[in-house]
């Protein structure tokens, strides 16, 4: 069984590792999560974006966030990226599937996924 | 919405915006019912908005001037033949201010939606709101399943934060199992 004795085991073992993560975290990844963002399916994609950059090992240079309602509801799951230097990226009508495919692409490698991107959504 | 789990979260999401400190989740379900319950101690409303906010055109939102989030939920609890209730101290009035919203659910009815993945819903809050502390505990028949972020947080210490995959993952896991036993 699970016990919340095993916390203290997570404290234990990431002594020191945390003063590494904090503060050189420079990218950013924002998703909204107001009734209309829930509604159209964003939990699963917050999700989807806290395990793939967990799997990544990126932890400490990306941070997954959660904001209101970004205010183009019927773009819901509306996710914006914010990375030092660069233009603020928005991507619309966003799936798990997608979030793993950005993480993969534009989060690693830094090719944004125009396709998926407000700019070139035809709706 | 889909499942009742992510009306919990809408609504939640209501208390953390209010400046609330502290949010309790409450599910107390029997084979008919399922009572639904938050409450938070954040700003609470004043008497003449509390009486227009399940009104879709009211929203405290400056995006648009249309706010379903309780609307919705209330039009679920009622078309399962249930109700939605709203008390609420405004912070200009009451020291002990804060709003309750109770959800009640016949859980036979056509139309009842199911709760869904509360499991995820309750990660997703641990994982937002490093300045909050939830207490979740869902109640079924003489079983119960608990978790406080209190809690959580004596046992990790300022070091370590809540939304740490790690933690996420163990609060997935501890109410993964906490779930099997509730169902049993």
């Amino acid at each position: 069984m699970k016990s919340l004795a095993e916390l203290s085991a997570i404290r234990e073992k990431m002594k020191g590792k945390i003063a590494l993560r904090e503060g050189s975290s420079d990218t950013r990844i924002v998703v909204g999560m107001a009734t209309c963002g829930i509604a159209a399916g964003a939990r699963p994609v917050l999700n989807a974006f806290v395990e793939e950059i967990n799997n990544a090992g990126l932890v400490g240079d990306v941070t997954v966030t959660q904001t209101g309602c970004i205010g183009i509801c019927q773009y819901e799951p509306v996710v914006e990226i914010y990375a030092p230097g660069k233009e603020k990226v928005t991507y619309v009508k966003m799936t798990p599937e997608k979030a793993r495919e950005v993480v993969e692409k534009h989060i690693k490698n830094g090719v944004v996924i125009s396709e998926y991107t407000i700019g070139n959504s035809k709706l | 919405m889909k499942e009742l789990s992510l009306n919990i979260l809408d609504i939640a999401q209501n208390s953390i915006r209010a400046r609330a400190t502290n949010v309790d989740i409450i599910l107390k379900e029997d084979a008919e019912t399922l009572t639904i319950t938050v409450s938070d101690n954040g700003c609470g409303m004043k008497a003449d908005f509390l009486k227009r906010v399940t009104d879709p055109f009211s929203t405290t939102r400056t995006t648009r001037k249309v706010g379903l989030g309780l609307p919705f939920f209330k039009m679920e609890a009622e078309m399962t033949g249930g109700s939605l209730d709203i008390t609420s101290k405004s912070e200009e009035e009451h020291e002990d201010h804060g709003t309750v919203v109770t959800a009640r659910f016949f859980k036979n009815h056509i139309d009842y939606i199911p709760l869904g993945n509360i499991i995820d819903t309750v990660c997703t809050l641990i994982h937002g709101a490093e300045e909050v502390d939830f207490l979740f505990l869902h109640e079924y028949g003489e079983r119960s399943v608990m978790l406080s972020t209190r809690e959580m947080r004596e046992m990790l210490g300022d070091e370590v934060p809540l939304s740490s995959p790690e933690v996420l993952a163990w609060a997935r896991e501890y109410l993964t199992e906490g779930y099997a036993e509730l169902y049993r």
